[in-house]
């Protein structure tokens, strides 16, 4: 972990500020700051004025953290209304109001497009920088310090965590391991009741490596992180990418294709709204059991009030994105 | 300071509550909201109900009582169990009983008694997950109904109907 810490890319254009003590940045025509409580990002509109917005510093390190780490993920990752990024998956936008109705209607909007490894550099460098050493952006707000005041130390450890992705299955030999106490995974406060106790596998002799289950209960209430998607089985390009969910999800997601949501325990509130403008559609009230897909067309955030196992699907086709671009692909999963 | 306590609520057959879609300005149907132990609770033993469909990729939700047929698949399958307490039994299949497509996608059903090297079995209980591998017959047992849901592609016995599982309005 470490040793990727120390690789990230200093981006040239970091200045250091001086009252608050943290770096400021700026990208194309984007600049990006914060003080004791506050992220803040500049920008030019399309006529020339100057606009600004202003986030909460623990809000916009949450996005940040996990647009850093699913590499811009699918689609549109928004932080709020106003900032986000669109994945184009060689390159990416950076926009200011571009899916925001009102902004883009006044043309107060800014979008921009880089190459993906300058604006990951800029994104890793900043939050680097601007995460102090006791607070976690991948954490609950219960489970973490606070994000606030000036620069103190980093968190190095705690923001350059790998991705977890499974090849076929998790447990098989030479996969992704089980979690474990031992391997720095114990079972998080708010799944303490959880079973833990594995499947019995009772395999014929040289049959070992085939006969194979695992807890996947056990194994996401192990889960360190919240709100992070993770591949543990694998159907040539069908994701079962379950995460453990607790308070926010700090984006507001708009995939660029059909996408299922699948509640295992507990519950979590979705808010839906147009992709494009965010105007409100829906809202998706599921509990233990419940299965409900996000059409394409739409941006959601999910809100979930204890830590709950939610299994994402995805469908990670490399030709999908394409389709959907030609319109081959439906914005609706089935017709009934 | 004491600890928080706090208790996971997980659904079964016999003690589920369903969500919903709170329509603020679109079709509640675009959205195929359902629930697993509702489907298994009005599904014949072993149907394989498809409540979640990804173009050729689908998610099926099954009710698992008595013994099911023997199936095979030319791929990967994978099962989660929901509620109850079920056996995956596998055989390893000669190759005339296999698949013969590579390709084909979704489960069939083994014609005859399976013909191979008895793999062994599983004992799984809610929350474990157990890999079905390709071009083997599996055999999910159950002494008491249960709810398995399956990661497969849409096959000659996936059961689509929609209309019935989901919210309509």
């Amino acid at each position: 972990m470490n040793a990727a810490a120390t690789a990230l890319a200093q981006p040239a254009s970091a200045t250091s500020d001086l009252t608050c003590g943290y770096q400021r940045f700026a990208l194309g025509g984007f600049t990006f700051r914060r003080d004791e409580y506050f992220a803040h990002v500049g920008w030019t509109a399309r006529d020339g004025r100057p606009m600004s917005h202003t986030m909460d510093a623990g809000n916009f390190l949450r996005a940040l953290m996990r647009d850093v780490a699913w590499g811009f993920f699918y689609g549109t990752v928004s932080f709020d209304d106003v900032v986000g990024t669109h994945n184009h998956y060689k390159t990416v936008d950076l926009f200011a109001g571009s899916f925001n109705g009102t902004m883009k209607e006044a043309g107060v909007d800014r979008l921009e497009n880089f190459a993906t490894d300058e604006i990951r550099a800029t994104f890793e460098a900043m939050l680097d920088d601007w995460t102090n050493e006791r607070f976690d952006p991948f954490s609950a707000p219960q489970e973490t310090g606070s994000p606030y005041g000036r620069k103190q130390g980093n968190n190095r450890a705690k923001i350059t965590r790998a991705r977890e992705l499974a090849k076929r299955c998790v447990g098989l030999k030479g996969d992704l391991d089980l979690r474990s106490d031992e391997r720095g995974a114990p079972v998080n406060r708010a799944f303490a009741d959880v079973p833990q106790e594995q499947p019995e596998l009772h395999p014929e002799p040289g049959f070992e490596d085939e006969v194979h289950a695992f807890n996947l209960f056990g194994f996401l209430s192990r889960s360190q992180v919240t709100w992070n998607p993770s591949f543990t089985s694998v159907v040539k390009h069908s994701y079962m990418c379950p995460t453990t969910e607790e308070h926010i999800l700090p984006i507001l997601h708009g995939n660029d294709r059909v996408e299922w949501f699948f509640q295992m325990c507990d519950e979590i509130h979705w808010d839906c709204a147009d992709k494009d403008t965010g105007k409100p559609l829906a809202r998706v009230i599921m509990k233990a059991g419940d299965m409900a897909a996000m059409p394409a067309y739409c941006r959601h955030q999910g809100y979930s009030p204890k830590r709950s196992m939610l299994l994402v699907w995805e469908n990670g086709s490399p030709s999908l994105v394409y389709e959907i671009q030609k319109g081959e692909s439906p914005e609706i999963p089935v017709q009934f | 300071m004491s600890a928080v306590e706090y208790q996971t609520r997980f659904g079964s057959l016999s003690n589920y509550e369903k969500g919903g879609v709170q329509a603020i300005a679109d079709d509640v149907r675009h959205y195929a909201f359902s629930n697993c132990f509702d489907i298994a609770a009005h599904s014949k033993p072993y149907e394989r109900v498809v409540f979640g469909q990804n173009q050729v990729y689908v998610l099926e939700c099954l009710r698992a009582e008595g013994s099911s047929p023997w199936y095979t698949c030319a791929h990967d399958e994978f099962a989660l169990v929901m509620d109850g307490d079920v056996e995956v039994h596998l055989v390893k299949l000669e190759a005339a009983q296999t698949v013969p497509d590579p390709d084909k996608n979704g489960a069939v059903q083994v014609e005859g008694p399976p013909r191979g090297a008895r793999m062994g079995w599983m004992r799984l209980q809610r929350g474990h997950q157990a890999l079905l591998p390709r071009n083997t017959a599996y055999q999910l047992r159950s002494a008491t109904p249960g709810v398995v849901v399956l990661q497969t592609c849409k096959g000659d016995l996936s059961i689509e109907r929609w209309a019935e599982i989901c919210q309509t309005a």
